[in-house]
């Protein structure tokens, strides 16, 4: 297992937010959270897959331990089959989890069951990647809206439930116009709009991400970018932010989390991790992120991170990254690297301490 | 009108090329008069959002439009207009002198067939090369490509290979015959972002290597930096500004492009606390405003600018746009501050 289950004590370091005025607590991310609103520990998810005809094991999450804080925004990113999706699919209970706990208001998440679990999920809501196909063509928006109301605040009255739909179609910029016109009048950046309304409707605490700005255009997506930091900031959310892209993340979040392979490679505050960051996955993503200028995109004299990610049915031995890594040693063919304090970093390498120049 | 010193050598001419088609929506005039011109060698980046006319501009050069699509202007390649021939006289330029590379290769590439029968095709179509010949082609050309273990590749269904090895197929078929010019649609946009830096890496060693010119079409301003030498930005069918690409980064001449820049977060600056942002979407194709398409997202906005589309001036050697603002930019920043 990763060390990541195994010591528990020391994903409980986390940067607080990288506001300058924080710069301090950010540079000693051992700091324990006393109470985080989410403490995963020691998350894995296995699916059943048919490998030329015979039944295997995918092993997508191996071992994932982190914590959220309230207000906080953690980005989760990696490469396809990093895990990263799955990690959030286990959480919100859309995929069984194989073991693992995942603590969240007093109880464990992957426990509950039944009406117990329905009740939980007013807290902890998803936005999608693709804001048109996870909104019904059928119901106008102000219904799509009323809906989460009506299952989750029975007790409001039809009157007070259209005054919320207002006031929540107001806050992300849409107004009562808007609320009798069906999905797909509406475009990408405005359905996403509609969607983040209605994930946020019943005041979530935890509100999970998934690439929520991959599907739009580059023009709309800084406004969905600013409008999902406004709220996360007015209603003190606390996010799992889900993206490939880095830029994105930079932005968005005050934690990040690296993964490959469904282990975690590197977990550092924002700004820590995008200045000095320690593990050479972690690089190799950096330089492969385009820059949009010319100079500094090509003062990079960096090749490329070479080959693809291994199928996760035949992941490699020890460390999962060490078929691609320029600093794959001996021991990295035999040895698992723990999660380790290395700088402002957690860091899951043998050769962290050398990375600084290396890379 | 288009490139200010015309170069040389311009193998393909663009000149006051339309596109468009009906659609539930009504008539989408997807191109509209767009004049362009590829340098012999050159690394050419076409930008813009969904809408804006790219894809249907380069699916236009092949005679790839819809069939009920209606051109309008001139596309010629050397002595040849391309524009109305037939299919047999297309089929003589296309994969030849000029070869296409899509975004999803597994579409564009036939399930049926190993990935060897479909490469060779090219050399045997195009050059009638005898079998024994072509293959030991195709291998090194899978070679160059960076495919390990090429051999055993070209046994291989499209099926059996990674989105990043097809994408590597395709553009091993597209440059086998040596193309003149290799038109790209969004090539490595559905693929992860290292192997999109070995993408963009390999077209560089490629273009260096056999001088083909490339016209790589993206919505991503951060991968046009990255390798073009020349660009143009489109939206709503027209060209709003083209410029080299240092030019264009350092001093962007039309509002479109500024709040395009620098509207993109960076990994490499700290974060600003807002991104500088326009407000509104991009136009409905179906219904396009008379004047300026981007005049309704302006901040730079005219009465003029609602009354008459802004020619493509050369603004300076170089450097065209196509907007009615003539003083400086820098609002956006300004404002988001």
């Amino acid at each position: 297992m990763n060390a990541g289950a195994a010591n528990p004590g020391a994903v409980n370091a986390r940067a607080a937010n990288s506001d300058a005025a924080n710069s301090d607590a950010a540079s000693r991310p051992a700091a324990l959270d006393p109470a985080p609103l989410l403490a995963v520990r020691g998350l894995a998810v296995s699916y059943r897959v048919s490998d030329r005809g015979r039944h295997a094991l995918l092993r997508a999450v191996n071992g994932v331990s982190f914590d959220l804080a309230r207000g906080e925004t953690l980005g989760l990113v990696g490469e396809s089959g990093s895990g990263k999706s799955s990690i959030a699919r286990a959480l919100l209970r859309l995929v069984p989890a194989q073991s693992g706990s995942a603590q969240f208001r007093g109880s464990d998440l992957l426990q509950l069951a039944g009406s117990p679990l329905q009740a939980m999920r007013r807290h902890l809501q998803l936005i999608f990647q693709d804001p048109l196909a996870a909104l019904d063509p059928r119901m106008p928006i102000g219904a799509i809206l009323a809906e989460p109301l009506r299952v989750f605040e029975p007790q409001l009255t039809g009157a007070a439930r259209e005054q919320r739909v207002l006031a929540m179609a107001r806050a992300v910029g849409l107004g009562p116009e808007h609320l009798s016109r069906y999905a797909h009048q509406f475009s990408g950046g405005q359905a996403q709009r509609i969607g983040i309304a209605r994930a946020l409707i019943i005041e979530p605490e935890l509100v999970v991400c998934d690439e929520p700005l991959s599907a739009l255009d580059v023009s709309i997506k800084s406004q969905i970018s600013n409008l999902l930091k406004d709220l996360q900031r007015r209603m003190q959310l606390s996010l799992l932010f889900i993206s490939h892209d880095l830029a994105a993340v930079r932005f968005s979040c005050d934690r990040v989390m690296v993964l490959y392979l469904g282990r975690v490679m590197e977990m550092a505050g924002c700004d820590a991790l995008f200045s000095a960051s320690r593990h050479p996955y972690t690089r190799a993503l950096m330089r492969a992120a385009p820059i949009p200028d010319p100079v500094a995109a090509r003062a990079r004299h960096h090749a490329p991170l070479e080959g693809e990610v291994p199928s996760p049915l035949s992941a490699p031995s020890g460390c999962v990254f060490r078929t691609r890594c320029p600093l794959a040693i001996q021991r990295c063919t035999q040895e698992v690297p723990e999660l380790r304090q290395v700088g402002e970093s957690l860091v899951a390498c043998h050769r962290a301490e050398e990375v600084k120049s290396a890379a | 009108m288009a490139a200010a010193a015309p170069p040389a050598d311009v193998p393909l001419r663009i000149r006051g090329l339309s596109v468009s088609y009906a659609s539930e929506r009504g008539r989408i005039d997807a191109v509209r008069a767009i004049d362009l011109d590829v340098a012999a060698g050159e690394f050419l980046g076409i930008v813009g959002e969904s809408g804006s006319g790219k894809t249907q501009l380069l699916l236009s050069i092949l005679g790839l439009s819809a069939p009920r699509a209606e051109l309008h202007g001139s596309i010629r390649y050397r002595d040849q207009e391309l524009l109305g021939l037939d299919v047999a006289a297309l089929n003589k330029v296309r994969g030849n002198r000029i070869s296409m590379v899509f975004q999803d290769p597994m579409t564009a590439l036939n399930p049926y067939l190993r990935i060897g029968r479909q490469i060779t095709e090219v050399l045997r179509v195009h050059r009638a090369t005898g079998a024994r010949a072509a293959e030991q082609r195709a291998i090194e050309m899978l070679q160059s490509v960076h495919i390990p273990d090429a051999a055993r590749r070209m046994r291989q269904f499209p099926h059996e290979l990674s989105g990043g090895m097809r994408q590597r197929v395709m553009i091993a078929m597209a440059l086998i015959a040596q193309p003149e010019i290799l038109l790209a649609d969004e090539p490595s946009t559905a693929l992860d972002v290292t192997v999109q830096a070995q993408i963009m890496s390999l077209f560089q060693q490629l273009r260096a290597g056999t001088g083909t010119a490339i016209v790589l079409v993206t919505h991503d301003l951060g991968v046009i930096a990255e390798v073009a030498d020349r660009v143009i930005v489109m939206y709503a069918g027209r060209i709003m500004e083209q410029a080299p690409v240092h030019a264009l980064f350092a001093h962007p001449r039309h509002p479109y492009t500024e709040a395009l820049q620098q509207s993109i977060p960076r990994i490499d600056a700290p974060r600003p606390h807002r991104l500088p942002s326009i407000p509104g979407a991009p136009p409905n194709p179906a219904s396009l405003p008379p004047g300026c398409p981007f005049a309704p997202r302006c901040l730079y906005r005219m009465a003029v600018c609602d009354a008459r589309m802004p020619p493509l001036v050369e603004a300076s050697p170089g450097h065209w746009k196509a907007c009615h603002h003539e003083g400086a930019l820098g609002k956006l920043r300004a404002e988001a501050a």
